[in-house]
């Protein structure tokens, strides 16, 4: 009876919110899921989700979230309303990262440990294949087109352009040291890359997976070791985009046509992961060491909020 | 006939804009192969100073074996073969005869585990001119400046290095009165000198300087010697100890005089690698390592891994297996090498010295990073540890 009035309660206070978004960031810690309410600017809840949770992504239809629990070495399904869990996924051993291709029927996991890229088949819950890549690969991604499987890999500095119809390493290219994220233009024609070393971003060329620009960043009263780049996002028309600078606890806002940085936010500590709202009028960061997310307003380039939401938050996801 | 001429070109040329067009394809490609020796002596088992630590015999080959299985991971790609072959000297046996009958003339890249007096010995060969030999178990600082030589890099941070870290740590922490204790070793006396030289350099004052004389009998010496030994005159703020070999040290602790940390050789230890780092995707290579070795990695492993690594990414970038384009590469501004240890690791042009973080460990904590926030340099903050460009006393033609 209490239960049933606690979540007729929950299901009006939904109700209430419903043309807001809602953010789900993981835990690492805590071995749980934040909900927060980005418009309010506060934590709804959290939710047990299993152990060390990290990576996240919700499927295209936002039906689903997926969320790599490394400590349970599998990917756990969950309903994106009610987050029941409703499946597993065999990831292979300690999943962190992995990529959902655009028709939400195939999902890619990096096997870090292995050197392998694991393709999964959602509906069944099977792996089909185990790619065989560089070592300790990491950032990964599918183009919107559904051509490329991008795989870089942190010990080997490559990225591998994987062909997702039979699954085959087609090509490579050399990038600077440890290769963190990888994100692709809504056009799919250039593939973003942040170098965590080198503290560079570079952007790749699709058609001749070629290196068209190097950038570099400086913020002034932050030493150059302090710059390490992580996540990436590009904005749909290609007007802008940001990268999180780790330990530098800020994102830059880039030209996303001719590459130069325009400004550099400040967040919280350890910036790692980004997610845009749905309209895009809002980007969400995950700050690690500071156990927040700052939400920042991209019309006028500030950020607007910060909302603690457990310890070391890592991956965020974003339902509509 | 000519029409069918014409196809053949096309396609032809076809394939060669395919090759040059391409970042680098996958397949049909033949193997570069890239020969590196890896040359160390069997030693003799120091007597046991306690059964905590197990003699280890194999330090340093593991991590070799790990940097050449991720060297020919990249290599499956780029079309180059990564080759490792072992020379263990046998403990009577001669080493300098081994690397003339056996490496010279057939291995361009050596990774050296040996003694200090033993790395020159084997530079100076005539036969060693023209190849390139990485030291990995060596921290002298005269190696890396008056007897410096231009065919060797070395891995592991100089004793100066260490002492530099565990200096900037003191200077944050303001523990600037240092008690000095010094064991009787030669290489005793050199890790005592680096403190000194770095005490100099981060301005703390050496209020006491002992060399311990007495026995290395845990029974008598830990109660009752440490005791009577730390009573000194002036008040200090931290005792630091160098004791290469741990023949005493360890004892120190919880047994001076007047209650103080202890620093140096033993306590919180400067070191390229420890078992309690972690950050930086550390988890990732000591997993590696563990499930390879069956333990954790040493400093010497971690210095061979370096080495095969350096010598793969330079072969990568330059598509070469050449000693002299590979050094070339490593001694340039391009070289950059992923150490788990935040900053990206190069060499010192100057002195052949690899460039790197130091850790501050205690037994079961990392307890600091070095170089420490705060201690600026115009070029990199890594260059505030050891010997930089202006004080070298290195001489070489790179």
């Amino acid at each position: 009876m209490k239960k049933n009035t606690l979540s007729l309660f929950l299901s009006l206070v939904l109700a209430g919110t419903v043309q807001a978004e809602t953010v789900f960031v993981t835990l690492e810690k805590d071995n749980a899921l934040a909900v927060v309410d980005p418009v309010e600017g506060k934590l709804i809840k959290t939710v047990p989700v299993g152990r060390r949770p990290r990576g996240i992504a919700i499927s295209p239809d936002n039906k689903f979230l997926y969320i790599a629990t490394s400590d349970d070495n599998t990917i756990k399904i969950f309903d994106a309303e009610t987050l029941k869990e409703v499946g597993k996924l065999p990831s292979g051993d300690d999943p962190e990262t992995f990529a959902i291709n655009p028709a939400g029927d195939r999902l890619y996991v990096s096997n870090e440990d292995d050197s392998m890229v694991t393709a999964i088949d959602i509906a069944k819950k099977k792996a089909i294949k185990q790619i065989k890549v560089g070592v300790e690969p990491e950032g990964i991604t599918v183009s919107p087109d559904n051509r490329w499987l991008i795989s870089a890999t942190e010990t080997t500095n490559m990225v591998h352009w994987i062909d997702t119809k039979t699954n085959a390493i087609v090509e490579y290219t050399l990038v600077d040291p440890r290769p963190r994220s990888v994100s692709f233009t809504v056009d799919s024609q250039q593939l973003w890359v942040t170098s965590e070393m080198a503290g560079t971003l570079m952007i790749l060329d699709a058609k001749t997976k070629q290196i068209i620009k190097t950038v570099r960043f400086e913020v002034s009263g932050v030493t150059a070791d302090k710059i390490q780049p992580v996540g990436v996002v590009i904005d749909k028309d290609r007007i802008r985009a940001y990268v999180a600078l780790g330990p530098a606890n800020r994102v830059a806002v880039i030209n996303a046509q001719t590459f130069e940085v325009e400004k550099y936010l400040l967040v919280g500590q350890r910036v790692w992961n980004l997610a845009f709202s749905p309209d895009q009028k809002r980007l969400y960061t995950t700050n690690g060491v500071s156990n927040d997310i700052s939400i920042i307003d991209l019309d006028n380039q500030t950020v607007t909020k910060s909302v603690g939401v457990g310890n070391y938050p890592w991956g965020v996801a974003v339902k509509p | 006939m000519r029409l069918i001429n014409l196809s053949v070109r096309i396609i032809v040329s076809g394939l060669f804009i395919i090759l040059l067009l391409g970042a680098g394809s996958v397949y049909a490609k033949a193997k570069q192969v890239i020969n590196i020796a890896y040359l160390t002596q069997e030693q003799k088992a120091p007597p046991p100073l306690s059964n905590l630590d197990p003699f280890i015999k194999n330090k340093g080959v593991s991590g070799a074996e790990l940097g050449i299985d991720d060297d020919n991971t990249t290599g499956e790609f780029t079309g180059q073969q990564f080759k490792l072959k072992k020379f263990i000297v046998l403990l009577d046996g001669n080493v300098a005869d081994t690397f003339n009958n056996e490496l010279a003339k057939k291995f361009p890249f050596v990774v050296v585990n040996l003694p200090a007096d033993q790395v020159n010995r084997l530079a100076d060969l005539p036969t060693a001119k023209q190849m390139l030999l990485f030291d990995v178990a060596t921290v002298d600082d005269a190696l890396r400046n008056e007897q410096c030589r231009s065919n060797v890099l070395h891995i592991l941070p100089s004793r100066a290095m260490r002492a530099d870290a565990l200096a900037q740590y003191m200077m944050k922490k303001r523990w600037t009165k240092w008690f000095m204790v010094t064991g009787a070793t030669q290489e005793d006396r050199l890790f005592a000198d680096a403190i000194r030289r770095a005490a100099k350099r981060f301005g703390m004052e050496i209020v006491a300087d002992k060399t311990w004389e007495h026995t290395y009998d845990a029974r008598r010496t830990a109660q009752s010697d440490v005791a009577v030994f730390t009573q000194v005159d002036d008040d200090y703020d931290v005792l630091v100890v160098a004791d290469e070999q741990g023949l005493f040290g360890e004892y120190l602790d919880y047994r001076t005089w007047i209650p103080r940390p202890v620093i140096g050789t033993q306590g919180l230890i400067a070191a390229a690698w420890h078992r309690t780092h972690e950050q930086w995707g550390a988890v990732q290579i000591q997993n590696r390592f563990k499930e390879k070795a069956g333990r954790w990695m040493e400093e010497q492993d971690y210095a061979a891994y370096l080495a095969v690594r350096a010598i793969g990414e330079a072969a990568t970038r330059t598509k070469s297996g050449d000693a002299q384009r590979v050094k070339d590469y490593l001694l340039s501004d391009d070289f950059a090498l992923q150490g788990y240890k935040g900053n990206p690791l190069s060499f010192r042009s100057w002195d052949g010295q690899m460039r790197q973080p130091v850790l501050l460990a205690a037994p079961r904590s990392l307890v600091a990073v070095a170089p420490v926030e705060g201690f600026l340099h115009p070029k990199t903050e890594l260059d505030t540890l050891g010997y930089d460009q202006p004080e070298t006393q290195c001489k070489w033609d790179k």
